[in-house]
């Protein structure tokens, strides 16, 4: 289930086996027969972690969805809550536990926070009088979730908002442990580098917790050779723009949630001949997205009017090697066929799926809106007429689109200008209220808390010296053949991929004017190896470089950074971590008041 | 996918990278489906699965999955030993050398079964262990050795037991605060803060808090975690964040679902101190919503509520325009737009393009007849040739192009129309006219 995770430049599944082991562990704690009642957010996150089999060996007879009132009778030792530390949860298992029939033999009660336990949600609980039911309450740590072969997530929703909003920095401490946990697993990374108050913050934490385990000294050789922390706010024009690459605009488009897409039924009916008139799904069609299909790590990355081709190839290919069976003529030959069939068919139902997906996406990016959409944020990016009140956005909010897609523009358009003139910016907010409803004076306050929307104070705008010097913006990008990271934004440079990019060459000394400009300070630390630990890197081998986001990446930022990975002269292949995969819709979303209201 | 605008066509056309075109032909996803055809074509016998593919439920799910497992487990009450999932965990032998590992090994010397320590949230001094927790009592051990801020931060964070309680002075208990601080531990910060808080008289632990920064974020963040609302205001006050008071208190009425109750509220809001520009819009919703319950008063007529909104020109004519369209009320989607200059002349005027306007009307179902005399407004030639002939205005279309002198795009067009109709006729007649100067 998880081979592809090791197929990276860093075997990711040491991180899995870890995660599973600690998992095992716990479940012996509770010895006998058990029921799993899950907090049903959970399931996702740890889907990639374990199977249902691995929790069946553990005697884990019985799985419920944690809801309010009586747990479903099972004939059960134990009861498991696996759960978020949240509050309202305690008050569902409160009553979970209270509602237990008196009748039946008692069954053992246990909790195992994810990811981590709160004195906060143990206090509800004892208020509640049943903190003293339960025999274990336990935590399990589940920082940074392997994704796939180069990537790890938290995915934790609201670390942004935490961080930058409400100035909450527990989410930080989490990321350094997390990254504690991955040293401890990959050796000590000897160089970290940074940009942003939130990186000097991790930075200081880990070099910290490591004083405080100065006595076991770590004995691994490092995998990594460099960390680079990244603060999301150093970068808070990429995720809104809209993504171009394949996985980005699935991710735009239909949202991917823990590997996961739903997408509309209609075009995956599969029709076998004699079954033409069955009934057409109407429930979403799932699908698994990651490296362990072949055709899909082929494709994710590559701007998506590169996908088409590439299909198409492919499904030459395909059909070349079905055609193969007419040449078999011995047995030998027939036989050696049929043991590709399963592999040839996988292919051909991948190849089928992705051309419907591939289908489905180009209906909404030849659409005139999608097309306008663009036009508009290029201009944004590339400067064109950022100081007046847009009229493209004028329009989009007297038709009353959806909030959130105003909201991405405005931003932008106030990020590629330094700030709106006050007057401007005094416009779209009279303009939003009216429309989508005043209660969003308090999300419009939030976003300016953030810096995503500001008011001018000074006439300098310094975004096109930024983009100038760091050439955030190129003209000819190639997306059939790229030579550059700018074709997974159509010609705009992910500006925190060229922060990166410029840091493994020529080095960040060279771009100390554009740094000072970016928010919060640049650090480079170093971090002492035992001798004996050295790496002795042989000619030509790669740096090894983990990228951590703090506060959320994207799709096409990822796929820029894999890009750099393959460049045949770079010098550097790149992990990435992050504490949220996110676009810019769940981005503004989560820095929203009340988002369920009139979103869409 | 790429900024294109009039002046770039050239560029598209010479271009070798193709952009998102809007034609019907495309050549990749015309072959894409093709080939997808074509392997459709191909009969494979689906049925007989492998074991090396994975089985994936119709939602997806891989069969097995933890999600696709809890519907299941906990819809069939089938005894265990009857359950078979299928066996699809079929991981290729690992490398070994991870196996060994556990996160909490790395980090704990042994690890240690849970000792509860919320138990020294009560008030009584006398230090609990929960009893019905079984664990060893050799592991109880180095428990009462050392009391410093030091050790007792570090065992609420390993999650052993602890006592806070021998903190009595302030002096200690900032000791305290500051060393929780110090580990960016907020879970062990949060449990400090509550003993403070309890334990503290609220202006001393105002005080205190306004020089930490970080244990004031936490506080604050504590409060609002359980709903403590006056205190946060208390707070907000105290710290001089008036602001943010003011808008804290204001998100309150999202809470309350009864409009009369919710207009006394925002009523009681309007003193705040809100920032100048947040205090017109909330003094706004709090009009609207006033006027919205007495909605057939006499106040609430389009021209007055646009005043008093300060609404402006063009977001008034979209609204009215979408507003009366959707009526089918195309008079007064007329006055919506006729001025009268001073000869008492009536022209029609738009605050915006006239071919946004066809565009509304288009999509609510406009007669021909209502649709063509918008066309013909719209000043850009090539916009409006567009729009008609999308529309099949052929009058217009044949017009602008008399007018545009293009002989040629005339006798193109003329193919279009239906032979020896009105349209037919007067493009006949226009091509043989030879007073017009064609350009070509």
């Amino acid at each position: 289930m998880a081979a592809h995770l090791s197929y990276g430049r860093v075997n990711l599944n040491i991180l899995r086996e870890a995660a599973r082991k600690e998992l095992r562990e716990f479940l012996d704690k509770c010895a006998g027969s058990k029921a799993i009642v899950w907090d049903e957010y959970l399931t996702g996150p740890f889907g990639l972690i374990a199977q249902y089999s691995l929790l069946k060996e553990h005697e884990v007879e019985k799985m419920f969805t944690l809801k309010a009132g009586r747990v479903p009778s099972a004939d059960v030792k134990n009861i498991i809550f696996f759960v978020r530390p949240r509050l309202e949860l305690m008050d569902i298992i409160a009553e979970n536990v209270m509602s237990e029939d008196k009748l039946q033999p008692p069954r053992e009660f246990h909790i195992l926070f994810v990811p981590r336990r709160s004195l906060l949600c143990e206090q509800r609980l004892k208020e509640q009088g049943v903190l003293n039911s339960f025999t274990n309450i336990d935590e399990y740590i589940l920082d940074l979730i392997p994704y796939d072969g180069d990537l790890l997530s938290m995915e934790s929703e609201s670390a942004f908002r935490e961080c930058y909003l409400e100035n909450d920095q527990t989410s930080l401490y989490h990321t350094a442990k997390g990254l504690m946990t991955l040293q401890a697993l990959y050796g000590t990374i000897p160089q970290i580098f940074g940009k942003g108050e939130c990186a000097r913050h991790v930075a200081n934490m880990m070099l910290r917790m490591k004083r405080e385990f100065a006595g076991s000294q770590n004995q691994i050789l490092p995998v990594f050779d460099t960390l680079l922390l990244l603060d999301r706010n150093v970068d808070l024009l990429t995720p809104l723009a809209t993504q171009l690459t394949y996985e980005g605009l699935i991710d735009e488009i239909y949202g991917i949630t823990n590997g996961y897409v739903k997408l509309p039924p209609e075009k995956f009916a599969q029709k076998k001949p004699g079954e033409g008139g069955k009934d057409l799904p109407t429930e979403p069609k799932k699908l698994q997205l990651n490296s362990a299909e072949e055709l899909y790590a082929e494709i994710r990355d590559k701007n998506f009017n590169a996908v088409g081709a590439a299909l198409s190839k492919k499904a030459k290919i395909i059909s070349a090697a079905f055609e193969e069976r007419h040449n078999a003529k011995t047995v030998g030959e027939i036989k050696q066929f049929v043991s590709q069939l399963p592999h040839m068919q996988a292919a051909r139902n991948s190849l089928a799926n992705h051309t419907s997906i591939a289908e489905l996406i180009k209906d909404i990016t030849t659409s005139e809106d999608f097309f306008e959409n663009l036009t508009v944020e290029q201009e944004f990016m590339t400067g064109v007429d950022t100081d007046k009140v847009n009229t493209y956005i004028e329009d989009s909010i007297a038709q009353k689109d959806p909030l959130i897609k105003i909201l991405r523009l405005v931003c932008m358009q106030s990020v590629c200008n330094n700030g709106l003139k006050q007057k401007v910016l005094d416009h779209y907010k009279r303009e939003i209220l009216q429309t989508y409803g005043y209660e969003h004076l308090l999300t419009l306050n939030n976003l300016e808390k953030v810096g995503l929307l500001k008011p001018q104070l000074t006439t300098r705008n310094n975004y096109p010296t930024i983009r100038k010097t760091l050439k955030l913006w190129m003209e000819d990008a190639n997306e059939q053949n790229p030579n550059d990271i700018s074709y997974v934004y159509s010609g705009y440079a992910p500006l925190s991929v060229r922060l990166t990019q410029l840091l493994a060459r020529p080095g960040w000394r060279s771009i100390e004017e554009v740094l000072k400009m970016l928010p919060g300070p640049h650090f480079e630390e170093r971090q002492q190896l035992p001798t004996g630990l050295h790496k002795k890197r042989q000619q030509g081998e790669n740096r090894t470089t983990l990228v951590f986001f703090l506060g959320g990446v994207t799709y096409a930022e990822i796929a820029a950074l894999r890009f750099l990975s393959q460049m045949e002269d770079g010098g550097t292949e790149y992990v990435i971590a992050t504490t949220k995969l996110l676009n810019g819709t769940s981005w503004i979303k989560s820095l929203m008041d009340r988002p369920e209201a009139q979103i869409l | 996918m790429s900024r294109a605008k009039p002046e770039d066509d050239e560029y598209w056309n010479s271009s070798k990278f193709s952009a998102f075109t809007f034609d019907d032909e495309d050549d990749e996803f015309t072959k894409m489906k093709e080939s997808k055809r074509a392997v459709n074509s191909i009969l494979v016998d689906d049925d007989d699965d492998d074991d090396d593919v994975e089985k994936v439920s119709w939602s997806g799910e891989p069969i097995g999955s933890i999600s696709w497992s809890v519907k299941e487990t906990a819809s069939s009450f089938r005894s265990s030993g009857e359950q078979s999932f299928p066996k699809i965990d079929t991981a290729p032998s690992l490398p070994k050398q991870g196996s060994g590992y556990s996160l909490s090994s790395l980090f704990k010397a042994k690890s240690k079964p849970f000792q509860s320590f919320s138990e020294s949230f009560t008030d009584t001094s006398t230090r609990a262990y929960a009893p019905e927790l079984r664990k060893p009592k050799s592991e109880c051990k180095d428990y009462m050795s050392d009391w410093s801020p030091e050790e007792t931060v570090r065992r609420m964070r390993k999650g052993r037991a602890y006592s806070l309680e021998r903190f009595h002075s302030l002096q200690d208990k900032l000791l305290l605060l500051d060393e929780a601080v110090s580990l960016h531990d907020g879970n062990v910060i949060t449990a400090v803060l509550i003993y403070l808080k309890r334990s503290l008289s609220k202006e001393i632990l105002f005080r205190e808090l306004m020089v930490r920064e970080v244990a004031l974020r936490h506080y604050v963040h504590y409060l609002k975690e359980m709903g403590e609302q006056k205190l946060l205001v208390e707070l907000m006050k105290a710290l001089g964040r008036t602001e943010d008071m003011a808008l804290m208190q204001y998100k309150e009425h999202l809470n309350i679902k009864d409009e009369g109750r919710r207009r006394d509220f925002l009523k009681s809001c309007l003193s705040l101190p809100f920032s100048q520009d947040d205090a017109m819009h909330v003094q706004d919703h709090y009009t609207l919503l006033e006027r919205q319950i007495i909605i057939e008063g006499t106040f609430s007529s389009p021209a007055n509520i646009r005043k008093t909104f300060r609404i402006s020109e063009k977001q008034y004519i979209l609204t009215a325009l979408g507003a009366r369209a959707k009526l089918k009320s195309w008079f007064d989607v007329d006055s919506l737009f006729n001025t009268k200059n001073w000869l008492g002349y009536t022209k029609k005027r738009s605050p915006i393009g006239f071919h946004r306007v066809v565009d509304i009307l288009q999509k609510n179902n406009a007669p021909a007849q209502v649709l063509q005399e918008y066309v013909n407004l719209i000043d850009d030639p090539e916009l409006r040739l567009s729009l008609a002939q999308k529309y099949k205005c052929h009058d217009i279309v044949i017009d602008t192009y008399k007018d545009l002198k293009d002989r040629q795009q005339l006798i193109v067009y003329q193919g279009k129309v239906e032979r020896g109709s009105h349209e037919d006729r007067k493009i006949e007649e226009l091509i043989n006219n030879m007073q017009i100067r064609w350009k070509n």
